[in-house]
């Protein structure tokens, strides 16, 4: 039997694991991760950095990789990952956590490192998940008598992971051993963070009717939800409910510290005329890091950087440079955190018709734009929340309270900028400045979350509702006269209402779908972050542009043997959330007793995109 | 310890030179006494006093090899994080000062980073350095050394020099079995 609970952050740039006692008052507690640091030695650290590193068979000598449980692994995992990495980027994979949302690429594909060598052997986005995970439940089973497996663990994803993505991160948990696995959102498990470290006081500072702003800029990504409080009629007890997710903002504290990176990199050139390679690149960024948190701290107006050389004459060898006030602020306060106004949006630039096969980054640095444009997009979602009053004439959705997640708000002056913004919209419209919740250990703060969640949950206590952020639609395409050159009239049936819960009756769709046995049949697929009253079985015929997205298509598959092959057979659609957290798509057919799973993952082949 | 019994003829001598040491040696005739009032033999009494004067003796000097391995790692480290062994095996007398103070913050943002750590290290006194300092008598001297005008008992009254610093936790990363930690830092080839 499970004694505690165990929360996990498989992030996009680090991991890390946390875990809390049942029956007490759970205070979650930081696991150290034994990963190799350097060849040959093992040292302990409280975040693994995602990266896997696979070497070349005459690279690394016997005990070069040694874990204390496992003497041969045949790759790296962590902080060594990550070094070599450095210097052989071709046999480094990373931001497998984006890659794992990217509808463009079949994620369980060997696709990764894209341009690695041919003696590798490629690894897929869940492969790379399952690495991660595998490590961290060998180093938890190595340090403890209970296994992983036979623990409650509460895994994190990002708010805006479509269903897909979820479902992906769960066969990856459960390839790498976790059994017994619930998803939490990662600003919530934020949330939940901070609950803890207010000991009880969060009944104190926070009010029902307040509508809470997570903005969680972890390395890779920005998640952005709303959560708002309300109260339990019959006992009072404060509840929680996450209105709204942002969409998937591939932007993060990595990105900033590359900013300044080229900055420094450019004066260096202009003024020194010396070219910095890749590995110097890296050595820039992270000096530039450093000298950002000296300047960001103290009332210096400069902070000398140098970039060592990589030969072992030091002295002559190096490049020096130096990051100033005025760069920081142009850089990383005005370009991450420009004074935008409310009714902006993302600047979109247009593609160029030769799209380099990648991850798909934010193109507008701008994080206060983009949170702009959500509270713009997200203007009605606290309608139906008791306590708070919105006004005909607001632009926006008016968060009364910021809680600010990510290693980034260790600087002060972000903080100070980011509630400068979002409070001079609110001004504008003639609301109350938002209240900012204080926060410590930003960057442990996920896994901390979800172990207390877990804790907290299995003892029936404080739990956000809110089901999914979505409402999903199925594409059909209307019976029609074909017209040359016209595209057939695209209808959207909605097989999941917004704020599903877990465990509510699935109540399949009205209409139904043709499917060829024994054929896999697609479907194109589509969410709503908006449209929160459609029910099932709704069927759109037009919508704004912006209201549906498409994600990647869907396919079922009807098997021959309990139907006769080639037949069409009618079905209808349901949509349920399982106790994992993940979307499930069911196909009913009209005859026979038997439920046939709807796949979520399936690459839509797009044009203008090749891997290879 | 136990010496073989005289025999007779020997008793007999002996009885007569007892007697009269009896008479002549207050010492010996307290012997004499403890030994008829069933005390221990006198010849126990002088191997105690034997053992009670080799007590305060020092003891033969202990100097052990400490194991180089985590030297070597602590130096592997150091050149790792922050090109320690580079910048001591550079000649720096062709540099200028400038030069020199650009690789010293590499040296030290680096060789600070490992310090950090893998060592918990904090300063053995909390006073400020110029601050008055009392010692009470059993003052630890391992931990505070006592300089200049060092005469008499405690409790010395001085100022504080230097605050002195403990590693109070050490946790260095683990070796495999057949690493060979006297490669400080590998030779770099770049294909």
């Amino acid at each position: 039997m499970s004694d505690r609970v165990i929360g996990i952050d498989l992030g996009t740039s680090h991991c890390a694991l946390a875990h809390a006692e049942l029956n007490t008052t759970p205070a979650p507690a930081l696991m150290k991760i034994p990963q190799t640091v350097a060849v040959g030695e093992v040292g302990e650290h409280g975040l693994l950095p995602s990266f896997l590193y696979l070497p070349n068979a005459n690279e690394l000598t016997g005990g070069a990789l040694s874990l204390p449980w496992n003497g041969t692994p045949i790759h790296a995992v962590g902080t060594l990952a990550r070094e070599l990495g450095a210097k052989t980027p071709s046999r480094l994979v990373s931001s497998a956590k984006s890659w794992l949302c990217h509808p463009g690429v079949d994620r369980e594909e060997a696709l990764l490192p894209l341009d690695a060598p041919d003696d590798v052997k490629k690894l897929s986005p869940v492969d790379a998940s399952v690495a991660y995970l595998s490590h961290l439940r060998e180093a938890f089973d190595h340090a403890n008598d209970t296994p992983l497996r036979e623990q409650d663990v509460v895994l994190t994803v990002p708010a805006s992971f479509d269903p897909a993505a979820r479902e992906l991160t769960v066969s990856a948990a459960k390839r790498a051993g976790i059994e017994n696995l619930t998803l939490l959102e990662e600003p919530q498990a934020a949330l939940y963070a901070w609950i803890a470290a207010t000991e009880g006081a969060y009944r104190d500072v926070l009010e029902v009717g307040d509508i809470i702003l997570v903005i969680d800029v972890g390395g890779g990504t920005t998640d952005l939800s709303l959560i708002a409080v309300s109260e339990n009629e019959e006992t009072k007890e404060m509840t929680f409910e996450r209105i709204a997710v942002g969409d998937h903002i591939l932007l993060g504290g990595d990105n900033m510290d590359l900013a300044l990176a080229h900055v420094v990199r450019q004066v260096i050139k202009k003024e020194q005329k010396k070219k910095l390679d890749a590995w110097q690149m890296r050595a820039l960024a992270l000096a530039c890091r450093a000298a950002k948190e000296t300047l960001l701290s103290t009332d210096a107006e400069s902070v000398p950087i140098v970039v060592a050389s990589r030969g072992s004459k030091l002295i002559g060898g190096s490049i020096r440079a130096e990051l100033t006030r005025a760069q920081v602020t142009a850089t990383l306060v005005d370009g991450f955190f420009p004074q935008a106004e409310a009714s902006d949006a993302p600047v979109q630039r247009a593609r160029s018709a030769l799209t380099q096969f990648g991850l798909p980054y934010a193109q507008d640095p701008g994080v206060t734009r983009h949170i702009a444009a959500f509270l713009t997009k997200q203007r009605d979602a606290a309608d139906d929340v008791e306590g708070y009053e919105t006004n005909e004439e607001d632009t926006f959705l008016q968060p009364t309270a910021l809680l600010l997640n990510g290693g980034v708000f260790n600087a002060p002056i972000l903080v100070e900028r980011l509630k400068k913004v979002i409070d001079s919209w609110i001004e504008d419209e003639g609301g109350e400045p938002t209240r900012l919740l204080d926060f410590a250990d930003l960057d442990h703060a996920v896994a901390r979350g979800a172990a207390f969640y877990g804790a907290t949950r299995a003892s029936g206590g404080l739990k956000i509702t809110g089901g999914i952020a979505q409402s999903f639609y199925v594409g059909v395409e209307t019976v029609a006269l074909a017209v040359p050159g016209i595209e057939p009239e695209l209808h959207a049936l909605c097989l999941a209402p917004f704020g599903l819960e877990e465990g509510s009756v699935p109540t399949p769709t009205k209409a139904e779908l043709g499917l060829v046995v024994g054929e896999p049949v697609r479907f194109r697929f589509f969410a709503s972050s908006t449209r929160r009253d459609d029910e099932v079985g709704e069927t759109l015929e037009e919508w704004e542009e912006d209201e549906l997205i498409e994600l990647g298509a869907i396919e079922a598959t009807l098997p021959v043997g309990s139907f006769e092959e080639g037949n069409v057979v009618p079905v209808r659609l349901r949509a349920r959330v399982t106790e994992v957290g993940t979307l499930l798509l069911e196909a009913i057919p009209r005859t026979g007793e038997d439920v046939w799973k709807v796949e979520l993952n399936v690459r839509e082949p797009t044009p203008n995109e090749s891997p290879d | 310890m136990s010496e073989p019994r005289p025999s007779f003829i020997a008793r007999i001598f002996l009885s007569f030179v007892a007697s009269f040491r009896t008479l002549f040696d207050s010492e010996f005739a307290a012997g004499i006494v403890a030994l008829r009032s069933g005390a221990r033999l006198p010849a126990d009494t002088s191997d105690r006093e034997v053992v009670e004067r080799k007590t305060p003796e020092p003891p033969p000097p202990v100097v052990t090899q400490a194991s180089p391995d985590s030297a070597l790692q602590l130096l592997g480290m150091l050149q790792r994080e922050g090109r320690f062994i580079d910048f001591l095996e550079e000649d720096v007398e062709t540099f200028s000062d400038e030069e020199i103070g650009a690789a010293a913050r590499v040296v030290h943002q680096g060789c600070r980073k490992t310090l950090r750590e893998y060592f918990d290290i904090t300063p053995i006194r909390a006073e400020e350095e110029g601050d008055s300092v009392t010692l009470k008598s059993g003052f630890d001297a391992a931990e505070v050394r006592i300089t200049g005008d060092v005469s008499g008992e405690p409790p010395f009254k001085g100022t504080l020099q230097h605050r002195g610093w403990r590693a109070s936790e050490v946790s260095l990363p683990k070796i495999a079995e057949d690493h060979d930690v006297s490669i400080l830092v590998a030779a770099e080839v770049e294909l």
